[in-house]
């Protein structure tokens, strides 16, 4: 990694501008763009979805969507302007001098090549396959952290995990070793802790190879952590850049300091501002609402030819709420903690244990109880395009549950819902509408209002912040919070982000492969965790340390 | 590769570094943009302009500026006025007794016979404004017994899954390897339908093997729907099984439905004709075009008309809805939906 | 590969004789007297009818009857036709008359078919593509023997390009203008089926990651859009046989071909059910056959399924 004294920047962007023209006009995406990337230097662009991060980078390879164009502005990259280069020209670049490394692992590999045919063509295409290809693969996915590589490049994308596939991907983006490397959110769609080892050893291949990175991402803490740095841009523009730790520390923009006070990963813990409820529950003292003793799930896996395979999702999970608390239950995807919320619910039946609510089984209940269980637990959950009928208006979305429980005539259940949507602060006009002409925070909050509809006692959230943009994240956790309070409701919140349990959790369970592996209350969890799975997980979570 | 990862003594896992943060060798500038220019707006604001719009009004928005959707409704509901009251379109009445006189046979067309005459001296427009409603009457019938049959049978093996789904897909498998027109044939030659040649009878086969199609694409839109989150979110609330399947499941799979039927009911159409042609259709005394296509097949070299009209009726009234079909699909496409 | 192989084996034999069986319910377990069905309506001798009977076993239990039908289909014993010639050299004349035909009209529809749909849905909203779809279209809408006429008519009467019927030797060269009729209809929904899957496969996320390897849009075309579009088109192939079996009967009618299509018409209008039901049997054969090689092909173009 020696550079000239007075180096040239790699890429240089200068008042860039990209529109895209659709039926309802034209919309500008990005506007008056400057940044620089040094060689070798990390350079992370920051912003909420639709900030227009991903556009300004995907534009300096030439990848930008059909019915987009840089309508102004220059992208210098060593020196060449390539902001209106040809097809012709990217296609010389696009490989050996600039790579890229995509969002999405599931999407991204072509379901139907061998991996080791992916990377040949890659290197075939830049010239730089040499004498013995398979060899030169083998290297280059081995290179990439993945062990076994002559096996591995025989296989086919589907026979990979998420997080090999997208070491399979950085294998790819750096085989002709680019100068610069476009990594669009290399790893948000994993784990922490593949997370982390992903972009660690991405620091040390680019660091190896001298290859700058133009990394774009979400998440501040992330960004502040791997990159030198920091470009934070908002509704299409750059709002604040400047050195990574400088920015985080002290931000200047007062959309960077929103940011940062939203970012959980960043923000304090379950703080001050609630002492109260907290100090009231004693521990020990406060009746447990719903118990849950040796729950076991077993899945019968079909394997062809008649053969069953058993595979147990939960295994023998034991914790108590108290009630008017949270308790959080985090794990990484396949931990069982979805499978969980399903056998509370009792939507999904339970192998083994018991499932006690208010003194009561739940499991084997008769339709009648069933049905009144169902007043007292509402669940919402992740997906905020899923969760609500497209069909249904936000008016009959809400007064759904009151219907199907026969809850007063029309007049007072207009009333209801008016009243609903007011307490998740969504303005009355809204229940005309339908679940399309709403953002994604703005469903979640119509999830949060039909939940409330029952006046139940406990809600179970699935995973209810993990597909919102920060700050929307952060809005839905305060409303969460305050409705914990008004209403003195007990949450079962399932999350795989240790981060947003300390700013909501009174007690925590950790779960890995169905088991509870570490449980107690969120200070104990933070402040000393016992188990090396525990530990490992607070570590990973990006930016935690820099504070 | 020097990869200085620690491992803790005690479980061997690996003890991330501290991730510290980069600092770059080269002095960066810290820029901040003036606040006016990107004015902070309220996170996630809600809109309250604009009328509120469902996604079969927005579809219906979409729609009613396509030429492709406004040509062919046009032509469809023109074709149902012809089926309906063909009295109003011609003076003649080609089953009554003074109709067809052999000494006009294979006059060419002259005032008041626009389209001249056929073998048997009938008036050839008289014969297919007439011969719409059995053609109409056959896809109009099949397509609905088709999506009652096979969307009922498609939904449930798709919402149950199970047992039922493997006798279901096992039952259209069977009916998948007969094809429709060769099933269709066996089943008029059977005696029970071979006597009582009529509309009915063909509609009734024809609703035979066209309902495994339907079914596996009912079964697929349900199958998609049934694992939304929204469905399990109402089965929480205290909505029964069943009930989801009838207030959410089956509203969100209609869009599919509704244009493979309107498709097909312009295949059924063709698929009638096609059984006329070979005489194993609608009876010779029915009036319509797959019948006089037929008939016009031994004129071809010296009254080339005879065949012409109904045929262009028929493509005509085909095409319509098949354009039909393309317009609903473009507007329903989900990709195409704002916000999905 | 093997064992999906024999998977796919064991999966079709409920089917063939599922509708082998539904064949043969329809014809002889349907109300009305089974030997009327087999004389087609028309009298007959009580010596015919003795011969029908012993023929198709019809004094025995059902299951027997059907087992019996079944191991005849299977070894190819069709019985005899009205004419007292043997069904199956009937058939032997006529199949590869039909097959040459339906090869034809496969390789035209496939060819033609993909070829024009890659490059309207390449170039989606040109000028190309909405000739090409509006052409197919009208394909779509006229019927088959329409389309059959109007081409026999033109281009073989009044152009006389080509003969407008078909020798009885049926060769290669003759079958092209009937091929093209039966390929016809079939030729325009491979077009649409290819058109759509390479709109949707060209805005896919591993197509962009391609591009972004630095590969020439030439091979990104052919290697990543291209072979991913095939796989619906091939499914749609297989499914499409039955198709073209049923539109040979129109076909063949019309040009004459003496295929195995002209046989069945032919057995219709003399009321021969007999032959119809072995016809028919076999055909069902042929078509779970061609289903099982499109299988395998599909397996072949797809990993995922081998494996699933």
């Amino acid at each position: 990694m020696t550079q000239s004294a007075t180096p040239k920047p790699l890429l240089e962007v200068k008042d860039l501008a990209i529109t895209f023209s659709t039926p309802d006009g034209p919309v500008h995406a990005v506007r008056d763009a400057n940044f620089t990337v040094m060689p070798g230097e990390t350079v992370a662009i920051v912003g909420e979805s639709g900030s227009g991060k991903s556009t300004s980078a995907l534009a300096a390879i030439g990848l930008l969507a059909g019915n987009g164009k840089v309508s102004s502005g220059q992208i210098l990259f060593d020196g060449e302007d390539i902001a209106q280069a040809s097809e012709k020209r990217f296609v010389e670049l696009r490989g050996n001098h600039i790579g890229m490394v995509p969002q999405d692992p599931m999407s991204n590999l072509n379901p139907v090549w061998k991996i080791g045919f992916q990377v040949k063509e890659t290197l075939k295409a830049n010239g730089l396959a040499g004498d013995n290809p398979n060899k030169r693969v083998a290297q280059v996915l081995a290179d990439a952290g993945l062990p076994d590589p002559e096996t591995r490049a025989r296989q086919y994308p589907h026979e990979f995990s998420g997080g090999m596939r997208q070491r399979a991907l950085i294998a790819i983006g750096l085989a002709c070793r680019p100068r610069l490397l476009i990594a669009d959110e290399p790893t948000s769609a994993l784990d922490v802790t593949v997370q982390q080892q992903i972009l660690d050893h991405l620091d040390t291949m680019t660091s190896e190879l001298g290859t700058a990175v133009l990394l774009i991402t979400h998440d501040l803490g992330l960004a502040a952590e791997r990159a030198e740095k920091v470009v934070v841009m908002y509704k299409g523009r750059v709002v604040e850049y400047g050195p990574a730790l400088e920015i985080l520390r002290n931000p200047k923009h007062p959309y960077t300091q929103r940011l940062i006070n939203s970012a959980p990963s960043l923000s304090a813990q379950r703080g001050d501002k609630h002492e109260a409820i907290v100090d009231e529950v004693i521990p020990g003292k406060a009746e447990p609402l719903l118990k849950v003793s040796n729950l076991t799930k077993v899945f019968d896996i079909r394997k062809g030819f008649g053969k069953k395979e058993k595979f147990t999702a939960v295994d023998n999970v034991s914790f108590e709420i108290p009630k008017g608390t949270t308790t959080a239950v985090v794990g990484e995807s396949g931990s069982g903690k979805s499978t969980i919320a399903q056998m509370v619910l009792n939507l999904l039946d339970k192998t083994e244990g018991e499932i006690i609510f208010d003194g009561e089984q739940i499991g084997n209940l008769s339709e009648k109880h069933l049905f009144k269980y169902r007043r007292r637990v509402q669940p919402i959950f992740q997906d905020p395009y899923g969760s609500l009928d497209p069909m249904y208006s936000i008016f009959r979305t809400i007064e759904e549950p009151l219907r199907i429980h026969g809850i007063g005539n029309a007049a007072s259940r207009e009333k209801k819902v008016k009243e609903l949507l007011d307490q998740v602060s969504m303005p009355a006009s809204t229940m005309h509408r339908f679940p399309n002409e709403l953002s994604g925070g703005q469903r979640q909050r119509i999830a949060i209002a039909r939940a409330l509809a029952l006046q139940p006692e406990m809600i179970v959230c699935d995973e209810a912040v993990s597909a919102l943009d920060v700050l929307v994240q952060a809005q839905v956790l305060e409303l969460l919070d305050e409705l914990q309070r008004e209403m003195g409701l007990t949450y079962l919140f399932i999350t795989h982000d240790l981060a947003v349990v300390r700013q909501i959790a009174d007690n925590v369970c950790v779960m890995e492969h169905g088991k509870i592996v570490e449980q107690g209350t969120t200070d104990e969890i933070f402040d000393a965790p016992k188990s090396a799975y525990t530990r490992n997980l607070l570590a990973a979570i990006p930016g935690a340390s820099l504070i | 590769m020097p990869e200085n990862q620690n491992f803790n003594p005690e479980d061997g896992l690996p003890i991330r570094n501290t991730r510290a943060g980069k600092v770059s060798k080269y002095k960066i500038e810290h820029y901040v943009a003036p606040l006016e220019e990107t004015p902070l707006q309220a996170v996630d604001s809600v809109k309250e302009t604009g009328k509120p719009l469902s996604m079969w009004a927005e579809a219906w928005r979409s729609l009613r500026k396509q030429p492709l959707f406004i040509i062919s409704t046009l032509l469809i509901i023109a074709v149902m006025v012809v089926a309906a009251f063909p009295q109003l379109f011609t003076s003649i009445d080609p089953t009554g007794n003074q109709a067809c006189l052999l000494e006009n046979s294979n006059e060419p067309a002259r005032q008041g016979h626009i389209m001249g005459f056929n073998l048997q001296g009938c008036d050839i427009y008289a014969r297919t404004i007439y011969g719409t409603r059995a053609s109409l009457l056959v896809g109009v019938f099949t397509t609905l017994i088709v999506v009652l049959l096979g969307g009922a049978i498609g939904a449930l093996a798709g919402y149950y899954g199970g047992w039922i789904d493997t006798i279901l897909a096992r039952l259209g498998d069977i009916f998948f390897a007969l094809p429709l027109i060769l099933g269709a044939i066996i089943v008029m030659q059977l005696p029970a339908f071979r006597e009582n040649r009529s509309v009915w009878t063909v509609i009734i086969t024809l609703a035979i093997f066209g309902w495994p199609q339907l079914a596996r694409i009912t079964r697929g839109a349900v199958i998609e729907a049934r694992n939304a989150d929204f469905v399990k979110a109402s089965r929480a609330l205290g909505l029964s099984k069943f009930s989801a399947l009838v207030k959410h499941v089956i509203p969100n799979s209609l869009a599919p439905i509704i244009v493979v039927a309107t498709v097909n009911l312009g295949v059924y159409i063709v698929a009638e004709a096609t059984l006329s042609f070979l005489g194993v259709g609608l009876p010779p005394d029915v009036m319509s075009w797959g019948n006089d296509i037929s008939s016009a097949r031994t004129q071809l070299r010296n009254n080339p008309t005879m065949l012409m009209w109904p045929a262009l009726f028929l493509s005509v009234t085909v095409l319509s809805f098949i354009m039909l079909g393309d317009a609903v699909r473009d507007a329903l496409d989900p990709k195409a939906r704002k916000g999905a | 590969m093997l064992s999906f192989t024999l998977k796919r084996i064991v999966q079709l034999i409920p089917v063939f004789i599922g509708a082998t069986l539904l064949v043969y319910f329809l014809v002889f377990a349907t109300p009305g007297n089974p030997i009327a069905a087999l004389s087609g309506g028309k009298p007959m001798s009580p010596a015919t009818e003795a011969a029908l009977t012993a023929q198709y076993n019809l004094d025995k239990p059902f299951w027997v009857q059907y087992g019996l039908y079944l191991k005849n289909l299977v070894t190819l014993d069709l019985g005899t036709s009205f004419s007292g010639q043997e069904v199956r050299d009937l058939l032997a004349r006529a199949f590869p008359v039909t097959a040459r035909l339906a090869i034809l009209a496969l390789l035209i529809e496939s060819v033609f078919g993909i070829i024009f749909g890659v490059i309207a849905g390449m170039r989606k909203g040109k000028l190309f593509d909405s000739t090409v779809l509006i052409a197919s279209l009208l394909v779509i809408a006229v019927p088959t023997f329409v389309l059959g006429f109007l081409l026999q008519y033109v281009v073989g009467v009044k152009l006389e390009w080509a003969k407008p019927t078909v020798s009885g030797s049926a060769t290669w060269g003759e079958l092209i203008l009937p091929a093209l009729v039966l390929g016809l209809v079939s030729l325009a929904y491979v077009l649409r089926l290819t058109r759509t899957s390479i709109i949707e496969n060209k805005t896919a996320d591993y197509v962009r990651t391609a591009t972004a390897k630095g590969l020439s849009r030439n091979r990104v075309v052919t290697v990543h859009i291209l072979r991913n579009s095939l796989i619906p088109v091939v499914t749609y192939l297989g499914a499409d046989l039955g198709a073209l079996m049923g539109g040979a009967i129109v076909t063949e009618g019309i040009f004459n071909v003496p295929g195995v299509g002209h046989l069945l018409y032919q057995a219709i209008q003399k009321g021969e059910t007999p032959t119809v039901v072995a016809v028919v049997g076999v055909l069902v054969i042929v078509f779970v056959i061609a289903n099982l090689i499109v299988d395998m092909l599909y397996a072949l173009l797809d990993p995922r399924i081998r494996y699933a």
